[in-house]
């Protein structure tokens, strides 16, 4: 078949390559749509934020005096069931952020946006970081609302806090987006979003710290500490809670980076088309 | 033209071409560059319409070029003026701050057509770009593309079940179930077949496929 639609035309001689500034162009390109869509998305905004705080206007207010929080780090007083809950509560914005935006490549994917997207000759896993970046940039100015919302419940970090924690957002952006990102592109089951939540937001967001400190999870199951443990989101919610009052978690910060390069590369293994599950699935689907 | 029943291979085709699959057997090759191997400088030399609409419905015409222009490295400036000049050309110029969803679906059509354009292709590939559209959009719409080959010298790929998009002065591809059946001037293929015209040579050409895979 080749031989027959190879084009006889002239061959391009025109030079190749990209320059810097194009690729900044790419990235701003991208990012800046991924604005445009959330802004027109108006009720995802108001539900990112009211998940949160139901959790924290009823769900800790209830249970303040159910869960006593002792003193661990990096906490430095007694301090209430809300301001512990506070850093799992971020992550939950981005966790849902994360999976909503893969889930959009799912629905971009069956559009055509997601084609639009990947027909560009810019090289794929620019591309792709790119959309990541996107999400989680997406993902920032809902963190930092909720965020002005909780210091009027008396949830109040130190001012450095909110500069400090900054940059454990973008990392921990990146990683749920990606993780995101790489189960739209292994697991058809995944497409409808009751079934990212029961397999994906339910456990991690229950089988981590931001609900109760682990050393209550350790008294209770052992084997659950373990779990969690192991739950990178965990480690996102420390990182989180320990930047939030300025301070370091280089634990949780090597867990992060590290699972976020790892989400990330099976990401984009995923979505090339010679290797990926794209192919296959195309194949399987049929596409006529 | 390409020309092929549902299921022969036309959507594949453009997968394989655009990089969205990957090629398994045999190369394709744009304008030399490998679709596998250089993927950028081929598909820098592509536009693309998909079957799909791929247009976001809640940004604008304008909106919507720009972003592509942006994925192709055009700045924001640059890609504005070249939206300007093929939406001009499209007719639609007036609606370059509508939201893509208050369009017609014929226009939706050319906006997409213009966007392809956008990064000044070599090669345009056009996946059924009538499906759906009534009678006098796809007359404009060929009317358009066959100006763009004469007036541009853009080569074009244009894909189709519909047998009267085919004009005699066109390079006819035959297609049936992921096989070329011929290729080759309209006159010509229409000879080759024993037919009275390109519609006669269609049937002839994969009932005659059929028959043979039935034989075999």
């Amino acid at each position: 078949m080749s031989s027959v639609l190879a084009a006889d035309a002239a061959p391009d001689t025109s030079p190749g390559g990209f320059s810097l500034r194009q690729y900044a162009i790419c990235l701003k390109g991208i990012v800046w749509r991924e604005g445009l869509r959330f802004l027109h998305q108006r009720e995802r905004f108001v539900s990112a934020l009211v998940r949160p705080l139901v959790w924290l206007f009823i769900f800790a207010a209830g249970f303040r005096q159910v869960l006593g929080v002792s003193i661990i780090p990096p906490y430095e007083t007694y301090i209430l069931y809300e301001v512990y809950i506070t850093p799992g509560l971020m992550l939950l914005i981005q966790l849902f952020n994360g999976m909503q935006s893969s889930l959009s490549m799912v629905y971009d994917r069956e559009m055509g946006n997601m084609r639009t997207l990947l027909v560009s000759p810019l090289p794929r896993w620019f591309l792709l970081s790119s959309k990541l970046v996107a999400g989680m940039a997406v993902s920032l100015p809902q963190v930092y609302t909720f965020l002005a919302i909780a210091w009027f419940w008396e949830i109040e970090p130190p001012p450095i806090g909110y500069i400090a924690v900054l940059p454990a957002l973008v990392l921990t952006g990146l990683m749920l987006g990606a993780l995101g990102m790489l189960i739209s592109s292994v697991s058809k089951q995944l497409e409808n979003f009751a079934g990212a939540m029961n397999f994906v937001i339910f456990p991690m967001f229950f089988a981590s710290s931001a609900l109760y400190p682990l050393w209550r999870v350790k008294e209770g199951s052992p084997l659950l500490y373990y779990v969690c443990q192991c739950n990178p989101f965990t480690h996102a919610v420390e990182l989180v809670r320990f930047a939030l009052y300025g301070e370091i978690n280089w634990v949780s910060l090597a867990v992060v980076a590290g699972c976020t390069a790892l989400f990330m590369v099976g990401a984009i293994l995923a979505y090339d088309p010679a290797r990926g599950l794209l192919a296959r699935r195309g194949e399987a689907g049929g596409a006529a | 033209m390409l020309l092929g029943l549902n299921g022969a291979g036309k959507s594949t085709l453009f997968s394989l071409i655009t990089r969205l699959y990957a090629v398994r057997r045999g190369r394709i090759r744009i304008f030399g560059h490998d679709v596998g191997r250089a993927a950028s400088e081929a598909l820098r030399l592509i536009g693309v319409v998909f079957q799909p609409r791929t247009l976001d419905l809640d940004l604008s015409v304008m909106q919507n070029l720009t972003y592509h222009a942006a994925l192709h490295g055009i700045g924001k400036r640059e890609g504005r003026k070249r939206a300007a000049e093929v939406l001009a050309r499209i007719a639609l110029a007036e609606r370059a701050n509508d939201k893509v969803r208050t369009l017609s679906g014929g226009q939706m059509r050319r906006v997409e057509i213009a966007r392809a354009l956008l990064h000044r292709p070599r090669l345009l590939v056009l996946d059924e770009p009538t499906v759906g559209l009534d009678i006098k959009s796809r007359a404009d719409m060929l009317a358009y593309v066959r100006r763009l080959v004469r007036d541009d010298g853009v080569s074009v790929l244009w894909a189709t079940h519909l047998i009267d998009e085919v004009s005699d002065a066109d390079d006819v591809i035959v297609l049936h179930r992921g096989r070329v059946l011929a290729h080759g001037s309209v006159p010509d293929t229409v000879q080759a077949a024993g037919a009275q015209d390109i519609h006669g040579a269609f049937t002839r050409l994969t009932q005659a496929a059929e028959a043979a895979s039935e034989g075999a």
